[in-house]
């Protein structure tokens, strides 16, 4: 069997193991709540016949485990049951928000990726000199500080005092996209408004830079770590005495080997900004998940916070197996051998 | 030690890092003497001085009810390092030993630990601290307790795969032959050879620690009013952004300054003693 198919097929199935994990997890957490969820979905005024009535149909009066086995049921035919704070299913409420805050963090990733490991290289490649001294001490600033401390001095900077980009939202009222796939940046592709798009993604650009300046940072001070390490292998001294060019040193031969330690971290931080995004949401009144997924959370609405977390899990854990696979097609040790690693 | 601490103080970076860290350790917890107006960490209200820029004597502001910006900073750097330390306190004890244990015995008990290691890691860990603190009532105990869990995962991996490496080792070997127990060989063979690593990386997460909690109390799931937390102070700020800049902005430089301090003198230890990521 192909290496990278058995790769996947292992790589699936642990995954689904942490994922029934992550799902007993956060169903024991949303379980172990004090207060009644049927009393607060119910109200104040609710009779005692009422309240009864909803935690028999939730389950709530059987045992733990029973409730879990109706839980994973459930799960599996793509039911997350109703929400109790906006009593639509769950589902239909995460497919509403969810697209926002994937968008957001794509943009995200991809600015992480584009301006992260371009610092990075720069840096080991002009290592000890200014400019290295420069990005290491901006880098260290990006991770030094939380996204939400960011979106804050950016929307200061750039949207209120110099008036480059929008304050808040995800694109302006005039535009109506009717939803197709939830994305606007491919929603106004796909009518082909270009004016629409340009506008949504004039939106997108300071919150996802804020959500991203973490893990620029991040990606750019383990790629200058590894780079700097590799300019002491032998190879790279025979390319300069060789008389290759600097730059194409530094791009092709030390960047190389130090690619797959920093798809690793740039895995890890993606799964951070999924969290991180709920931050910069708040402050750029970013239509995503997190207004929702504090309001359940103070709700005390379980369906609701259990099925945002499981989302949110699986979306991450799907990404880090698209990180292993590139990983593995990047690494020739992997794409070559015969026994997977 | 000394030497470490020589070098340290050489490079200009790790002692801004020092200085940093010296000055917030020191105003939090000299704060009854540093702080202008003590009396307003708690439920005060002065309206007769409400909403103001910074100006002397309110040096960052005065906050919606009128209390001293600066005083609030101050107060909440001693709840925030308080935080911190609880944290690592307990969550590096049981990250480590789960991951020594993993890491030596292999087999069955690794594949199970590790598992279960792996679980914690799959949730984002802002949002596992948020589920946490979505059922648990909103405290500092409370926010300790998310915040502990979504740690020792990171620490069991750290020590996990030094212990794999060091397993190998002739003084591992020599120890099983001479029938030392198990317990010495984890604790006393084995973990002196990590705790480099260990230092380095709490050194980091004392400031990480201190954004992450920032980050729960930022989204409400934090300490409650009237006790003074920078995470809260950014929330109640951006509601009045951009008029009341000062209301947001020292706050969140605030928690710059702490982390960015920490996160020096990490990175200086980090190559001083040659500890893996």
């Amino acid at each position: 069997m192909n290496p990278l198919a058995r790769l996947l097929a292992k790589r699936l199935a642990t995954s689904l193991i942490v994922l029934i994990g992550v799902s007993m997890l956060i169903f024991a957490i949303a379980r172990i709540i004090p207060g009644d969820p049927a009393r607060i979905a119910l109200g104040p005024n609710a009779t005692q016949e009422q309240i009864a009535n909803l935690r028999a149909e939730l389950h709530l009066d059987d045992n733990i485990v029973v409730q879990y086995g109706y839980f994973i049921a459930d799960v599996a035919r793509g039911d997350l049951g109703i929400s109790l704070y906006t009593n639509r299913p769950v589902t239909a409420d995460i497919a509403l928000y969810l697209p926002a805050t994937l968008e957001l963090v794509l943009v995200a990733g991809i600015m992480m990726v584009g301006i992260g490991l371009p610092l990075g290289i720069w840096s080991a490649r002009w290592r000890g000199r200014a400019a290295d001294n420069l990005i290491r001490l901006v880098s260290l600033l990006g991770v030094s500080a939380p996204s939400f401390v960011w979106a804050v001095i950016l929307m200061l900077l750039f949207a209120f005092y110099l008036p480059l980009f929008p304050i808040a939202g995800r694109i302006s009222d005039s535009y109506a996209i009717a939803p197709v796939t939830g994305f606007l940046l491919a929603d106004t592709l796909i009518q082909g408004d270009l004016r629409a798009f340009g506008n949504a993604a004039w939106h997108v650009v300071l919150p996802a830079f804020a959500l991203a300046l973490s893990g620029i940072g991040q990606a750019a001070r383990l790629t200058r770590a590894n780079m700097v390490e590799t300019y002491d292998k032998p190879y790279i001294e025979m390319a300069q005495s060789y008389g290759f060019p600097a730059r194409r040193i530094a791009n092709r031969y030390a960047f190389r080997p130090s690619l797959i330690p920093s798809l690793t971290i740039i895995g890890l931080d993606f799964a951070a900004m999924l969290g991180n995004a709920f931050l910069v949401e708040a402050i750029f009144a970013w239509p995503g998940l997190s207004r929702y997924g504090v309001a359940v959370i103070l709700r005390k609405d379980l369906n609701a916070i259990v099925g945002t977390v499981l989302i949110i899990s699986a979306t991450f854990l799907l990404v880090n197996i698209i990180v292993d696979l590139l990983i593995a097609l990047l690494n020739p040790r992997i794409r070559y051998s015969q026994r997977p690693a | 030690m000394k030497r470490t601490f020589a070098i340290l103080t050489a490079n200009p970076l790790s002692l801004l890092g020092l200085v940093l860290v010296f000055v917030v350790v020191f105003s939090a917890v000299f704060a009854d003497f540093i702080a202008p107006f003590p009396e307003h960490a708690g439920a005060v209200v002065d309206f007769a001085n409400f909403n103001q820029p910074p100006k002397w004597p309110y040096i960052f502001g005065t906050d919606l009810v009128g209390r001293d910006l600066f005083t609030r900073v101050i107060y909440a750097y001693r709840i925030s390092l308080i935080l911190g330390i609880v944290v690592l306190a307990i969550a590096v004890p049981i990250g480590v030993s789960i991951g020594l244990v993993a890491g030596y015995l292999g087999g069955r008990t690794e594949y199970v630990l590790m598992r279960l290691t792996d679980v914690f890691l799959s949730v984002p860990p802002l949002v596992l601290a948020m589920s946490i603190m979505g059922v648990l009532q909103p405290t500092l105990a409370n926010g300790m307790l998310a915040v502990t869990a979504m740690w020792w995962p990171w620490y069991t991996r750290l020590v996990y795969n030094i212990t794999r490496g060091e397993k190998e080792e002739g003084y591992v070997l020599a120890a099983e032959v001479i029938g030392a127990s198990r317990l010495h060989i984890i604790f006393r063979e084995i973990l002196p050879n990590c705790v480099p690593a260990i230092v380095t990386k709490m050194t980091l997460d004392m400031g990480f620690v201190i954004l992450i909690a920032s980050s729960l109390s930022f989204l409400g799931l934090g300490v409650q009013p009237p006790t003074p937390d920078l995470g809260s102070m950014v929330a109640d700020g951006a509601k009045y952004l951009p008029d009341s800049w000062w209301l947001t902005i020292f706050p969140g430089l605030a928690i710059l300054v702490a982390v960015f301090g920490f996160n020096l003198i990490g990175d200086a230890l980090r190559d001083i003693l040659g500890a893996e990521q």
